[in-house]
């Protein structure tokens, strides 16, 4: 909770030196509560002081960094409980878990297809972010040869599934510096399990069997001094993982309870029926978790998770656009069909998609609907006669081709009469779905 | 340490509605209680959740053109006779409720006549045994015509049927009045506009206990996340004291995930990609507040319903 300007007054040393440069602490003070100043700039603060006012200042969930480098990920740091309050801004990690039992060539089959989790949507590649290594074996040299192996053969961060303080340790000697997530600590190994995070650097899971539980065991590790820490209570089922999450990211941000004030792992590894485990999953990434874990190497299991995640991740005060222009995509030459559509980003890429797999040289008229799709952008008059001819005048598209014939969507067929009179271009309407286009422009070119 | 859980109450909550009523001397009817939570969903530590969600299966009219592979494969050999293929929703694929598109009434889609639409319906609900949401063809002054009809030969019945829209609304408010049944009222993914219809059927003298809301569904991917946010925000209102917000709220989770082109792809066997494409709709739906889930592909039914126990069983560890 953000400090009035009286509350800080409070904690100053009330002399009016003027060092900070304002004429006495009262102003220094209103003007720290409006952010403008920062609380450096007095060199008579108390400790004391620093301490609360720092504590105000911190975010109300730690933003916590696992990996390094290109494939590194961020967790938490979020500041609503709803998106259409502001917006989420660090996108839930998905982990794909390997065990240390499973004999190598299935090891390597798994990580090459973990690899393959990458799919492109919308213009943004979207991907799997972790690989999850967990200790099931009982010799600890299987749980170090997989570390070695899954480092070799993937550039993903690595999480340390395993409560032996003994086992992370040799294997922090050979996977350490890529930092890690260990998990984690429990009440009986926190003490050696954060003293290795600290010693590493590492970002640390902290577990616990109830929420009672999991407050004090953070605060402990809090004040021994590590703080990259990611939360989780085991759930037994989806309901469970949903009310644990929204309590505690609740109390983070609504109480600013600090011992929660971290993200959220959520782990669903033993479910059978891969379609409950993904609906467990998608209620976690819609609910709070900033870390979930799956058993699954399925893609069609994780295409729609990720792209629920997209979903849900998404600014909703700005959708994501293109340009408004005249793309040409293949090769176009004088005689491509020209097609238009808006430039909402989902839209445009629906579109383009399928232009690229009929393999059919086109020229694609975007018109600029503030990013919004085709009946959004026609019912709210973004998308009408007017402002399609307007767009074609403007692209110059006419210049590029010989003919006059253009193809709408399907979905605004209604407006063809009025195009081809402001336009002067003959209208012809095109499949509503875009995924019947391929068909359609391949008939279109040989007509 | 000390530690105290945070609990959140709510003034208000939302009204209870009942789907579904026996015609007179026949006791075959179930029907289907919905509403009722003075919580966000699920969170049973707060107070009472309410009714738990429904889910029901869509079925349509005319075959649909074109169909995709998957769903012809497990609809093709009913999906020329409606009835039989409601049936085998309730009885095989345990549909809660059936939704009947009359796709097949739209002047452009065969053009079927009210008469048939409405002995259609009487048929399904007979056939059946489950309460019955009628969903329009999109084509205003047809669907007009129709749902007179439709009510008219499942009076007394408390189907649900629509959608009305601010722009049309009143025939069918009037003939759903009229004879005992429910409207589906919807707003394009609009919380203004979403209350504005409310209001307009209250003042026909329809009360919130005899209205479903239809935020519009965006399907995952194209969309969704607009009416996640639309449902959260029309939730919470109803829930701080909006009362013209506190009806349930009904999704169409199968129609519009199967328009994505993701589902109609994917992996030739296990998972089916696309009736998953439908399950994770409809499960983000559910945390935004949705009681009515309709559902196309059995495997997604079958999730969902399971999947809702899931969220209503278990303890939260304190
Ligand atoms: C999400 C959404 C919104 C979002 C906006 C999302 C966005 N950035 O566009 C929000 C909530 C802001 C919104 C607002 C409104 N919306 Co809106 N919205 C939707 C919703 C749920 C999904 C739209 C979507 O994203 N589709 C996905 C994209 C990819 O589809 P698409 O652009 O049509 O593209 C496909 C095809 O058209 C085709 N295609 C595209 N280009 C081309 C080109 C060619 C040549 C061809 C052949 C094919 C083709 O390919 C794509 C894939 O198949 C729909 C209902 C629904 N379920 O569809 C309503 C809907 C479009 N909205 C509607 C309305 C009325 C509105 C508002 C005007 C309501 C209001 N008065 O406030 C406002 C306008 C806001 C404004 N002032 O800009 C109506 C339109 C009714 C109509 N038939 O006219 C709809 C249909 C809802 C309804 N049933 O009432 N909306
Ligand atoms: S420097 Fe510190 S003590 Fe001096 S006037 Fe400013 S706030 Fe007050």
């Amino acid at each position: 909770m953000a400090l009035t300007g009286l509350q800080i007054f409070k904690l100053l040393p009330k002399t009016n030196c003027r060092e900070c440069g304002f004429a006495t602490c009262m102003a220094f003070a209103m003007a720290l509560a409006a952010g403008k100043v920062s609380l450096d700039a007095c060199p008579h603060a108390s400790d004391d002081a620093r301490a609360t006012l720092g504590a105000a200042a911190e975010p109300p969930v730690r933003l916590v960094a696992v990996g390094q480098g290109e494939y590194a990920v961020e967790l938490g740091g979020e500041v609503v409980l709803f998106r259409h309050e502001k917006t989420f801004y660090h996108p839930t990690a998905l982990a794909i878990e390997v065990r240390d039992d499973l004999p190598e060539a299935e090891l390597k089959e798994r990580l090459s297809r973990i690899q393959t989790l990458s799919f492109e949507r919308v213009g943004i590649t979207m991907r799997v972010n972790l690989v999850a290594v967990r200790h099931a074996h009982p010799d600890p040299a299987f749980f170090i040869k997989t570390v070695e192996l899954v480092q070799a053969h993937s550039p993903l961060p690595i999480a340390l599934v395993t409560q032996d303080p003994a086992v992370i340790r040799a294997a922090l000697a050979i996977a350490g510096s890529r930092r890690p997530l260990l998990w984690g600590a429990t009440e009986t190994n926190w003490q050696e399990m954060t003293a290795l995070a600290k010693e590493y650097g590492c970002p640390l899971v902290v577990a616990a069997g109830d929420l009672a539980g999991l407050a004090s065991l953070t605060e402990q590790v809090t004040s021994s001094g590590h703080k990259d820490i990611v939360l989780h209570v085991p759930a037994a089922g989806a309901g469970d993982a949903l009310r644990t999450a929204t309590a505690i990211r609740r109390m983070a941000i609504k109480k600013r309870f600090r011992p929660f004030g971290f993200p959220i792992l959520a782990s669903f590894g033993d479910g059978r029926d891969a379609y409950l485990v993904a609906l467990a999953a998608a209620t976690c990434i819609a609910k709070y978790a900033s870390l979930v874990v799956l058993d699954t190497v399925d893609p069609a299991v994780v295409l729609p998770l990720l792209t629920l995640r997209q979903d849900i991740y998404t600014d909703p005060q700005k959708p994501i656009q293109v340009q408004a222009t005249c793309y040409s995509i293949g090769n176009p030459g004088p005689n491509a069909p020209v097609l238009v559509t808006t430039n909402f980003s989902l839209t445009y890429f629906s579109v383009v998609n399928e232009i690229e797999a009929s393999r059919v040289g086109t020229y694609l008229v975007t018109v600029d609907t503030d990013g919004t799709s085709v009946l959004t952008a026609w019912a709210s008059g973004k998308f009408g006669p007017e402002q399609i001819a307007e767009a074609m005048e403007r692209t110059g598209v006419g210049e590029k081709v010989k003919h006059r014939q253009v193809v709408i969507p399907g979905y605004v067929a209604m407006l063809s009469g009025r195009l081809e009179e402001l336009s002067g271009w003959n209208v012809r309407v095109g499949p509503r779905e875009a995924a019947a286009l391929p068909g359609f422009l391949r008939s279109y070119v040989t007509n | 340490m000390s530690f105290e859980l945070y609990r959140e109450s709510f003034p208000f909550r939302i009204s209870e509605v009942e789907i579904g009523a026996s015609a007179s001397g026949n006791g075959q009817q179930r029907s289907l209680r919905v509403g009722g939570a003075s919580t966000l969903p699920f969170l049973s530590f707060d107070g009472a959740p309410g009714h738990l969600p429904v889910v029901g299966m869509e079925v349509w009219d005319v075959v649909p053109e074109p169909w995709p592979v998957p769903l012809e494969n497990v609809f093709g050999p009913v999906a020329s006779d409606p009835v039989g293929w409601a049936r085998h929703c309730v009885e095989e694929w345990g549909a809660e409720f059936i939704c009947l598109r009359l796709r097949g009434a739209d002047p452009e889609l065969g053009d079927a006549s009210p008469e048939a639409c409405a002995t259609l319906a009487r048929d399904v609900l007979d056939a059946t045994g489950v309460p019955l949401v009628v969903f329009g063809c999109g084509n205003d002054a047809k669907d007009n015509v129709v749902m007179q009809k439709v009510s008219e030969s499942c009076a007394g019945r408390r189907c649900l049927i629509g959608p009305v829209t601010s722009d049309n609304y009143r025939t069918i408010a009037a003939a759903a009045m009229v004879n005992g049944h429910l409207v589906i009222a919807q707003s394009p993914v609009d919380v203004n506009m979403q209350k504005q219809i409310c209001v307009l059927l209250n003042d026909l003298g329809l009360p919130q206990t005899q209205i479903v809301m239809d935020p519009t569904t965006g399907g995952l991917g194209y969309g969704l996340e607009y009416t996640y946010s639309v449902m959260e925000r029309v939730r919470l209102a109803a829930l701080q004291g909006e009362s013209s917000l506190a009806s349930p709220m009904i999704v169409f989770c199968g129609f519009e995930a199967w328009r994505a082109k993701e589902a109609k792809t994917g992996p030739a066997d296990g998972v089916v990609q696309g009736a998953l494409w439908e399950a994770l709709t409809a499960g983000t739906l559910l945390q935004a507040g949705a009681d009515m889930l309709v559902m196309l592909h059995p495997e997604a039914t079958r999730a969902v319903r399971e999947h809702i126990k899931a969220l209503a069983g278990g303890e939260m560890a304190i």
